[in-house]
């Protein structure tokens, strides 16, 4: 055993090398044990979309459905609600919605296919509560202009009758618009997008 | 009593055939599992004639379409009957409790059958079932003797009968032993095409006891390929430094 | 990287960090003269670590229960993302330590690397081979495939053979009168936690004790005995960088073989992973032939070779004393060899010979123990046997007759 002529350089390059091949191929094999924790197919089967009937949603009601194990809300906006929308623009972090938190098809003042009828997930986007349908345009402890909305119990924020965040509350942007799409009038399938097939 | 001792001995050597794993020649079944048509016409044979009674509890048939180059319309238009998902598995009505009535023993889960019997044997059980009066169903099977399933196939096939020959034992007793089978009746198929019907229905069976395979196989040649480089550098590595050790 | 140095520093004044990469790799000497047979150890150490890694990942979907452990496995073989490769990864891994182990087993046979002073080495090693045999048992289990569950039946009813106490022990193993969802529960207890604690405890010790003494050679020199000034074994190298570069390569010809296997043949021809245990456990129909994964199948075919009654002990009694004894005879190993070398080259030819024999027989009896038996193949058995015996009962007095040649004063290199 010698240190004389050592070719450093050609040291440090195979060490180098070797170096850089052992660390693509550990995460390449990082990879599966990663990838393993994403949904299975049986999660993905179970979160397949769903099919809500809205035949017999009245004006200002709203029903629940669950859609990959979280509340979807359909709520059908009344005359009155979808006026005072506009109203409320100034008070809003993002009136004209644009985050991504609609598909295209909603981005629009209403956030919805159907003027009337609005299709949100119901989740807040703070940290994950399931806030409150206050439809009422009446004053509250929290808002003594309340237009109706959505109020997250959890820690205060508010959301119009559309899913879109009031400003000074804690959660940063509007509710999410799954992806959904019309099967017939009064049909709605939740998780697959107008033109596309399953999300 | 000497009929009685025929009739054992005719019960026992089945039984000792199948103790031995059979001794009868299997068929090669030649599948091709790259064979996407080959794959669909098994998929369909199969909930045609096998899904009557036997499921595929874990293969989904989302995943089916997906592997067997088929969009799920498809799928659900042509392969599924009952009112199932597309992510649902191939899963059947009929309870084990039912079955285990009908046919003395439920029929088992055929989704890993492939794994445990081996393609040859499924070839080769498919073609050997033959007319025998004296079985429920009216057949019998000569790699599975006393099988409790019917000859599911028999309108494709026709019927088989049996050919037996005479053997004499060390007492000078005779026994009627089956020596083989021959078709009686046309099927539907010419046996040409009946081979390949089930041929067909093998290599499906042969997919869904291991969907991967053929992406496990691909994706193997990579990592080879990449072991082969690092073993270059590698062994340049240990070369350069085992110059120091005289 | 000064910053780094400091970092050190801050940490070698409150943890041994230098100073434990220095005894146990940049200032460990190791004999220059390791051969092929010699990368067995280290990679017995990455099949352990692949083995936990992967294991680790399958708890994560895997069902301890009678009634869902089987889908549960077919679940992950086809809903988890990748959980088919993860799979073979665990079930090749077995196979592999196995053969990783009996590879470097037989090394240390070779080179008498288990006689003094590396007595405990070996005895912790033999530990190891045993909680390693344990885990692979309980293991087997889980998937609840019908080979799963006759094979615990068969190995468990083994208890049951010692006279007095057998069947209330096989009764406890199994927490029920058969095989069922508690003895799978527990099962699965021992094999993701308790077994491999064990296990890596051991290990451990198996490299603490190995340090202490310093790694034998194929010349079985003492490389300790001939040291420079500076006190460093004149045929010694340090391990980094010199053997972590060779056990690169050692580890990536090893991947292409574990890799091939994983991709191309993951059953194994039929012995990593036999084609009953896809299906799932019926407790009322046994399979036509059952037999244990290959790695037991040399003491299973010696259990079945005892087919006759000592006296009073019964031939059930004695094949499980048999079966046992083979296994424990291994432990005593350096007391038995009375040879004054270590390695066999410098052995006599008797030594070889009974080498050879005791290799051959343990590779018949492997096969045997993997068919059903005949006449022919138990008398094949019994001859197996008693010469896997005959080598070590009568290697005190073969060792000592057979002549020796002189051991050199320096190790002798090889191409390298």
């Amino acid at each position: 055993m010698s240190g004389d002529g050592v070719d450093t350089s050609k040291r440090r390059f195979l060490i180098a090398a070797t170096t850089v091949v052992g660390g693509v191929g550990a995460v390449y094999t990082a990879v599966p044990f990663v990838a393993s924790w994403l949904p299975s197919e049986r999660a993905k089967a179970a979160g397949a979309p769903v099919e809500a009937d809205i035949s017999k949603l009245e004006a200002g009601q709203m029903i629940r459905v669950q859609w990959r194990g979280k509340p979807v809300w359909i709520v059908k906006r009344t005359e009155e609600m979808l006026q005072a929308l506009p109203t409320l623009d100034d008070r809003l972090r993002d009136p004209m919605s644009k985050e991504p938190q609609q598909p295209p098809y909603c981005q629009n003042p209403v956030r919805s296919i159907k003027p009337e009828i609005l299709v949100l997930v119901g989740i807040c986007t703070h940290l994950g509560c399931s806030p409150s349908y206050v439809p009422e345009a009446m004053p509250q402890p929290y808002d003594a202009n309340w237009k109706g909305g959505f109020h997250c119990p959890c820690h205060g924020s508010k959301f119009d009758l559309a899913g879109r965040v009031y400003k000074a509350v804690p959660a940063p942007i509007n509710l999410l618009v799954p992806p959904h799409k019309y099967t017939s009038d009064t049909l709605i399938l939740v998780g697959v997008d107008e033109d596309q097939g399953a999300a | 009593m000497k009929k009685q001792l025929l009739a054992l001995v005719l019960l026992a050597l089945p039984a000792l055939a199948s103790a031995s794993g059979g001794d009868v020649d299997l068929k090669k079944a030649n599948i091709d599992p790259q064979n996407k048509e080959s794959l669909q016409r098994g998929a369909r044979t199969f909930v045609n004639y096998c899904m009557g009674c036997h499921s595929a509890q874990y293969q989904r048939y989302n995943r089916l379409a997906r592997d067997l180059g088929l969009s799920e319309d498809d799928v659900i238009e042509n392969l599924m009957f009952t009112d199932s998902k597309i992510g649902d598995h191939m899963s059947i009505a009929m309870t084990s409790a039912d079955a285990k009535n009908w046919f003395g023993a439920a029929p088992p889960d055929l989704t890993l059958v492939a794994r445990v019997r081996g393609v040859d044997w499924l070839y080769t059980y498919l073609h050997s079932f033959y007319r025998d009066d004296s079985r429920p169903f009216g057949v019998n099977n000569r790699i599975f003797p006393n099988v409790g399933m019917p000859n599911v196939l028999w309108r494709l096939q026709g019927v088989q009968a049996p050919v037996y020959k005479t053997v004499t034992d060390e007492d000078g007793h005779e026994h009627k032993v089956l020596e083989g089978i021959e078709l009686k009746e046309a099927g539907l198929q010419t046996p040409a095409e009946f081979d390949r019907t089930v041929r067909d229905l093998v290599n499906y069976l042969a997919y869904m006891g291991e969907p991967i395979k053929q992406q496990r196989m691909a994706l193997g040649v990579k990592v080879l390929l990449f072991l082969l480089v690092f073993f270059v550098v590698a062994y340049l590595l240990k070369k350069e430094y085992w110059k120091d050790v005289h | 990287m000064g910053m780094l140095v400091s970092l050190r520093d801050w940490v070698d004044a409150r943890f041994p960090l230098t100073k434990m990469w220095e005894e146990h790799l940049s200032k460990y000497y190791a004999p220059k003269n390791f051969n092929f047979w010699y990368f067995f150890g280290s990679l017995a150490l990455l099949v352990l670590v692949i083995q936990i890694v992967t294991g680790i990942f399958l708890t994560m979907n895997y069902k301890p229960d009678a009634n869902e452990a089987f889908a549960s496995v077919e679940y992950i073989m086809r809903d988890v993302e990748w959980g088919w490769l993860i799979r073979y990864m665990h079930s090749t891994g077995a196979s592999a330590f196995f053969i990783v182990v009996y590879m470097h087993m037989f090394r240390g046979m070779l080179y008498g690397s288990y006689k003094g002073p590396r007595e405990l080495i070996w005895l912790f090693g033999m530990m190891i081979y045993l909680a390693l045999m344990a885990e692979a048992f309980f293991g087997y289990l889980l998937p609840w495939g019908q080979m799963s569950y006759w094979g615990a039946q068969v190995i468990v009813s083994l208890f049951g053979a010692i006279p007095g106490i057998g069947d209330s022990l096989s009764l406890w193993i199994r927490g029920d009168y058969v095989i069922s969802d508690v003895t799978l529960n527990r099962f699965f207890a021992l094999h993701v936690i308790a077994v491999p604690l064990v296990l890596v405890a051991l290990v451990v010790m198996h490299i603490l004790a190995l340090h202490e003494v310093g790694s034998n050679n194929p010349d079985g020199v003492e490389i300790k005995k001939n040291k420079d000034e500076n006190g460093i074994p004149r045929d010694g190298i340090p391990f980094h960088p010199y053997y972590t570069v060779k056990d690169i390569v050692g580890v990536v010809v090893f991947l292409m073989f574990f890799a091939f296997v994983i991709f191309f043949i993951p059953e194994g021809g039929g012995y990593f992973l036999e084609p009953p245990n896809f299906e799932p456990a019926n407790a009322l129909k046994t399979p036509e032939h059952i037999a244990p994964v290959w790695y037991f199948t040399p003491y299973y075919a010696m259990l079945r070779a005892i087919t006759f009654d000592i006296g009073p002990l019964s031939s059930k009694f004695l094949g499980v004393i048999v079966m046992g004894a083979a296994v424990v005879i291994l432990f005593f190993l350096p007391w038995l060899d009375r040879s004054p070398v270590k390695s066999i080259r410098y052995r006599g030819p008797i030594f070889k010979t009974m080498l050879a024999l005791f290799v051959i027989s343990f590779f018949v009896l492997g096969w045997l123990g993997t068919q059903a038996p005949t006449d022919v193949k138990t008398l094949m058995a019994q001859v197996g046997t008693a010469v896997y015996f005959a080598f070590f009962l009568l290697m005190p007095f073969y060792t000592k007759l057979d002549p020796t040649k002189p051991v050199p004063e320096r190790v002798t290199m090889g191409s390298h």
